[in-house]
């Protein structure tokens, strides 16, 4: 269980964010996260409500992103979904595969309460 | 971030962040701000930062991972002992609780530093920063680092070492790499270790957890040994002397090791149709 972890690191990181633009209020965040990663997501979602608490974070929304997972057959170069404990080609079933997503975890924007004069 | 021009995009989730992507729009009456940033981005940057303390000092570290009782300790053991002095080893242990591995690792007249993690499930870059102040590694070739027995939470966190080494041992399922494909798909060699037990063990097949390492299109190599009998030891120490010298002349080249697969989700990807056409942003 790092879902916490890795939320308390998500928050810090996001705090950063609303500091370099002179806010003290987050209101949403948004996270790309592929089954790869390690992370389940109804963890980390659970986790961040208590992660969140005193921060400039403590209203914030959590908005996730579920990546599937995919690979690209070095074989025969087809593209294809696969389940993430079996990352073999769809098409020609080669072991001999990259991957293409699946192992993000992802911060890919914030939303931040402005002064009316920044908007 | 991407090796090729630093930026954190892959085919992945370059849709997120071009222009009419979801995340790039003003939000009504917020300021919506795009970032791509890995969501342990703390815990990666110390991790360079101890890649290059070890890369200074001109050191292998090798992060050993597995389920409680797999032979993490006994295998260093056996190495340290089979090594007989030839290579300079130190070892970073990784427990809840208790500094027994480590006066074990001492007991071998090698430095031993113990971390003791209390709850936490898992090593991350930050207790090993703190255990290297307690570790000259001057006339050290590897540093092993004996992650918390753990097939779960361990594959998530870089510590800044250049390989994984995941041990399966023969007492558990052969079906493992496929329960749990995070950490396995990470390691750069599976050792399948207590081979001395395959002998009285009739529903464990070595081929069926190399097959389920390869459907993780994971090409590492699997090496079945004994720290008890000395069996495979033989190749687990080539192992070691190669990628020892591969790493060396990775840094003589200015570079420095990397585990295949990175904890951070970083694969290596093209912006458009070559890494030359990708200059640096």
């Amino acid at each position: 269980m790092h879902e916490l972890s890795v939320c308390q690191s998500l928050i810090r990181q996001a705090e950063a964010v609303a500091r370099e633009h002179g806010t003290e209020v987050i209101v949403l965040i948004r996270l790309s996260v592929g089954p790869l990663s390690g992370i389940e997501l109804p963890l980390l979602e659970r986790a961040f409500t208590v992660a969140r608490c005193g921060t400039r974070a403590a209203r914030a929304e959590l908005v996730t992103e579920a990546l599937p997972v995919r690979v690209r057959c070095r074989t025969c170069h087809a593209e294809t979904q696969t389940p993430p404990n079996r990352l073999i080609c769809g098409a020609c079933g080669d072991w001999h595969t990259e991957l293409v997503s699946g192992d993000e975890m992802l911060m890919t924007g914030i939303e931040l309460e402005m002064e009316e004069s920044h908007v | 971030m991407c090796e090729t021009c630093g930026c954190n995009i892959t085919p992945g989730n370059r849709h997120l962040v071009e222009p009419g992507g979801k995340h790039a729009h003003t939000h009504d009456g917020h300021a919506a701000v795009a970032v791509l940033q890995n969501l342990l981005h703390e815990n990666d940057h110390q991790a360079e930062h101890n890649r290059a303390h070890f890369d200074r000092a001109r050191v292998l570290a090798v992060n050993l991972m597995s389920s409680p009782g797999s032979g993490k300790t006994a295998l260093l053991e056996a190495t340290i002992d089979a090594l007989g002095g030839a290579l300079g080893i130190a070892v970073v242990e990784g427990d809840l609780e208790t500094e027994n591995d480590a006066n074990r690792i001492r007991a071998k007249g090698v430095p031993a530093v113990q971390i003791s993690t209390g709850s936490a499930c898992h090593l991350d870059a930050h207790m090993v920063h703190d255990a290297l102040h307690a570790m000259d590694l001057v006339g050290i070739d590897i540093v092993f680092i004996e992650n918390v027995g753990n097939l779960v939470c361990p594959a998530s966190f870089d510590l800044g070492h250049h390989l994984n080494v995941t041990l399966l041992s023969v007492t558990e399922g052969d079906d493992k790499p496929a329960k749990y494909p995070v950490m396995f798909r990470a390691a750069d060699l599976m050792l399948l270790s207590k081979s001395d037990l395959l002998s009285v063990l009739d529903d464990f097949r070595p081929q069926s957890a190399e097959t389920a390492l390869r459907n993780l299109a994971n090409e590492a190599p699997v090496i079945a040994l004994s720290a008890r009998s000395g069996a495979g030891m033989d190749a687990w120490l080539a192992w070691l002397h190669d990628v020892l010298a591969a790493h060396r002349a990775h840094l003589r080249g200015g570079e420095t090791t990397q585990p295949t697969v990175r904890s951070d989700g970083v694969h290596a990807h093209r912006h458009g149709a070559s890494a030359a056409e990708a200059a640096p942003q």
